[in-house]
């Protein structure tokens, strides 16, 4: 009898532990993305295979990360935040670290190391941009071109410099309604070599030089805001090139089978990942930590590869990365870090922009009103 | 019998309030059953019946000023509101009272040493980078400046004077020596500046969950010690109370040691910190209201000079405002051009053709805003079916096509298009309501078509244009997807800037400001439509 009722005791304390450690956590999750093939993406390496293994979990997806910054914003003005994770770009992240409305985070302790035991602060490496942004993925702002547009007798544009050239190329482009990254390639293709394109747009003198670069251009331009206004404009061939990211013309080329190429030359890499909002309460903050260490593994990261053309922020994902889910072709070449894409990149330089932003952007806008 | 022949619209008996007058005149106040006068009493049942409808209404009152009237106030709060740089740097803001930013010349050490502890919380806080940004909107850099400095501050070489006091007397590296001394009272006479740094360190002690008795006093307590000591030796001197012979110890000391000039440690981070321009810019700043944001939307900015223009190729919101206000009544003159004929149609026909009609114009209402805006840029794009056509017909040649889209012409076009129906249905309704016999009277008296229409129908439409008008114009005027689609660079509306302030770059107290001259200008355009038509003029039917 006593032996009998010591072991119930015991194999009831030996349930109970698990129980009580997963009482600890919430059940529900509120992730905030983007929306689109890019939501999708993270839905199947991510959360799918992260609810087949905690199956009282529900994930809860709102499509608000372009107006994530001004929504966590009033969030935490009204006291009330409804967000567990939230998708950005690193810039955003930066600022909502200075906000103080992102959580900061030990990399050793939130993220997985890679399989090989290298830490995930090595792993991850310059990609850590800020205290409190989690990468996920590089991707790249780039240019598409119509294959069926290039002018009889000239070869395809494969520089940068290509789309300043109307002589060689007319016709219409895509360039994105904000001075980031168009001022870099105005002056890369001004003759200000590369190292030195943000210490030259500090001064006044270099912003007039390269938006006089861009006025060159400046009648021929459609000036675009959202993702998917390029490859619509190249689609209906309303434009002859377009800037857009690299994931949005990777579909108009391979999953709607358009006249269109990549050029690759001097595109602009660009980190997105997670930040988790200052202020949860512990349940809802364990919850979050959990789902974090299991997404942004080597693994999760490679897997996000097969349904969406960006480059896994991981370096131990990279050998992972494998075929595309439904359309079976090696996702590889596809990637803005493989080695022949990335022959001449450019990196966005998150702190000259945290500064200049504002006043080379009113300055831009006053520019493109005239 | 006389009664019964006046009729039921003769007032034969005393009315309530007849009766009263009457009666008071005759005898004194009149009595209610209860013995109070009539007429207070009269009052009281009035009083309860307005209580009674203000209880009724009060459900959407309270809805009103909470969802609508509050955030709005708010809103418009915010585009004056500044309280983010003295909230953050209360000590800096009171040192630079006595800098002169004329002088052309960084402060001097005490506005640093105020800066330092000011810092060092604001950097426990996190809220240095918070103010970075807010400054950074009126000073580039200031952003990186800030952040930067949050990063180094609490790395200073003001631990030479923790390692010199505590090699003085080990007592001062003990935290309860310091409470101590902190509780005497009056120490902030003798020590002001280590008691307001006190106050302080013990938010952040209290920040971090720690109690004060234990954790180790940080450098900058030492720094503001040292700095009291040099400066209030005679009070220190007289001083009585506990500690008070460790303190005249130290103050015998200080004078001997190498001091740390702070201003250096800042400049050592970041040579900005001895640009005036920069302290102007935190000066200029400090008060807890500002005319900035309001300068900032008529393209003037506030420095530490006093306000001035802005730079030439940074000018754009009065464009804005000029071309939001432009815009927008090219669509309502365009929205009446094409509404009035169409309402005259529909108020004119039989009931089953007019019905089609309306679902016609009804039709495109109920259809998605966002939809209705795309067809229009499949219409009108260099690649659209309207160009297409025109090629075709050889109108136009293929090798130029017409630019209908990505500038003003588009969005005018598609604006007038989505705010049709809030012209067509006011006009309809008003003219549903004017009787067909008058101008058939007109007509019998002589009057051609165009006098019976100009000079009898018209003038009783006038109302439904009026109400159409201010719905199309004040709806226009705060338009914000359509543009932004299909405005390109030059059909861009104010409403748009506005935007982009709020949700990227977040500058909401711009925004605020913008928003606020906007709802000025459209109540002004209101109060001057008033004058000139008269709102009494206008009708929904």
């Amino acid at each position: 009898m006593k032996l009998k009722s010591l072991m119930l005791t015991t194999s009831a304390a030996l349930v109970a532990a698990p129980v009580a450690f997963a009482q600890d956590m919430a059940d529900s999750m509120t992730l905030v993305s983007w929306g689109g093939a890019y939501q999708n993406s993270q839905v199947k390496a991510y959360a799918e295979p992260y609810q087949a293994e905690h199956s009282e979990v529900e994930i809860v997806w709102d499509e608000s990360s372009a107006e994530a910054v001004a929504k966590l914003r009033a969030m935490n003005e009204a006291g009330n935040i409804t967000w567990d994770l939230v998708d950005v770009v690193a810039a955003d992240a930066i600022r909502l670290c200075d906000e103080g409305l992102a959580m900061e985070y030990d990399p050793e302790e939130l993220l997985a190391p890679a399989p090989d035991g290298t830490s995930a602060e090595d792993d991850f490496g310059d990609l850590l941009v800020s205290d409190c942004f989690i990468p996920q993925i590089v991707y790249s702002t780039t240019f598409g071109y119509r294959t069926d547009m290039v002018p009889e007798g000239a070869e395809p544009p494969s520089e940068i410099c290509d789309v300043f050239d109307l002589e060689t190329y007319p016709g219409k482009r895509a360039l994105e309604k904000r001075p980031i990254n168009n001022m870099e390639w105005a002056l890369l293709c001004d003759g200000v070599a590369k190292e030195e394109v943000y210490d030259v747009l500090e001064t006044p003198e270099g912003q007039d030089q390269a938006l006089a670069k861009l006025d060159e251009i400046k009648d021929e331009v459609i000036w675009w805001s959202a993702g998917a206004d390029t490859p619509q404009l190249l689609a209906d061939g309303e434009v002859f090139m377009g800037s857009t990211y690299n994931g949005r013309l990777f579909s108009v080329i391979e999953e709607q089978d358009q006249p269109v190429a990549m050029m690759w030359d001097a595109q602009v890499f660009d980190l997105d990942g997670w930040i988790i909002p200052e202020g949860l309460p512990e349940d809802r903050l364990a919850r979050v930590k959990d789902f974090v260490y299991f997404a942004t593994d080597t693994q999760r990261l490679a897997d996000q590869a097969a349904y969406i053309s960006y480059g896994p922020a991981r370096e131990s994902s990279a050998p992972l990365v494998g075929e595309h889910a439904e359309l079976g072709i090696d996702m590889g070449p596809h990637m803005p870090t493989d080695p022949d894409n990335a022959e001449n990149t450019f990196v966005y330089n998150y702190e000259f922009w945290a500064d200049y932003r504002d006043d080379i952007d009113a300055k831009f806008q006053a520019w493109l009103a005239q | 019998m006389t009664d019964a022949t006046a009729g039921p619209d003769v007032k034969t008996g005393p009315t309530p309030d007849n009766a009263i007058r009457e009666a008071e005149a005759a005898s004194g106040p009149v009595l209610a059953a209860d013995g109070t006068p009539l007429k207070r009493s009269l009052q009281r049942a009035l009083r309860r019946e307005k209580m009674r409808a203000l209880m009724l209404i009060s459900p959407l009152l309270i809805f009103i000023l909470v969802t609508f009237i509050a955030p709005i106030a708010d809103m418009l709060f915010r585009s004056v509101e500044n309280q983010s740089v003295s909230e953050t740097l209360p000590r800096t803001v009171v040192a630079l009272k006595d800098w002169d930013y004329n002088s052309g010349e960084a402060p001097d050490e005490d506005v640093f040493a105020a800066f330092y502890v000011d810092m060092i919380e604001a950097e426990e806080f996190k809220i240095h980078t918070r103010l970075g940004t807010r400054l950074n909107y009126e000073h580039t850099g200031i952003s990186s400046l800030f952040r930067q400095t949050g990063r180094a501050v609490g790395r200073f070489d003001t631990d030479e004077y923790t390692d010199a006091f505590v090699d003085l007397n080990e007592a001062w590296e003990d935290p309860v020596t310091w409470l101590n001394l902190m509780q005497v009272s009056g120490i902030e006479d003798v020590l002001p500046e280590t008691a307001s740094a006190w106050q302080s360190w013990s938010r952040i002690v209290e920040e971090n969950n720690d109690v004060l008795a234990e954790e180790e006093p940080e450098d900058f307590l030492y720094t503001t010690l040292y700095r009291d000591l040099m400066a209030n030796g005679d009070a220190v001197a007289s001083f009585e109370g506990d500690e008070a012979a460790l303190l005249q110890e130290a103050a015998a000391a200080v004078g001997e040691w190498e001091p740390v000039s702070l201003k250096e440690q800042f400049l050592d981070i970041d040579e900005d910190w001895a640009d005036p321009e920069i302290w102007g810019t935190i000066q200029a700043f400090s008060p807890n209201y500002t005319p900035g944001y309001f300068l900032n939307s008529v393209d003037l900015q506030m420095t530490a000079d006093g306000i001035s223009a802005q730079p030439e190729n940074q000018r754009i919101y009065l464009l804005l405002f000029k071309r939001t206000l432009f815009m927008s009544l090219m669509i309502m003159g365009s929205c009446i051009l094409l509404g009035y004929p169409v309402a005259y149609l529909l108020s004119n026909l039989p009931m089953r053709v007019s019905n089609v009609l309306m679902i016609l114009v009804l039709l495109p209402f109920w259809t998605s805003l966002l939809v209705r805006t795309s067809a229009w840029k499949v219409l009108l794009q260099q690649q659209g079916v309207i160009n297409d056509i025109l090629v075709w017909l050889g109108i136009v040649a293929d090798s130029n096509r017409l630019v209908m889209i990505n500038n003003q012409f588009g969005t005018i076009v598609a604006m007038t298009h989505i705010l049709l129906p809030f012209m067509i249905l006011p006009l309809y309704s008003v003219m549903k309501t004017i009787p067909p016999s008058y101008v058939r009277a007109a007509k019998s008296l002589g009057a051609t078509n165009w006098t019976a229409f100009w000079r009898v129908y018209f003038p009783q439409s006038v109302p439904g244009i009026g109400a159409g008008s201010i719905l199309v114009f004040i709806l226009a005027i705060g338009y914000y997807i359509t543009p932004e689609l299909v405005g390109g660079t030059t059909g861009t509306f104010i409403s748009n800037r506005i935007a982009y302030h709020i949700s990227s770059s977040l500058n909401w107290g711009l925004a605020a400001a913008l928003g606020t001259i906007l709802l000025a200008v459209v109540l002004v355009l209101y109060w001057v439509y008033d004058k000139i038509v008269g709102i009494d003029n206008v009708s929904l039917g």
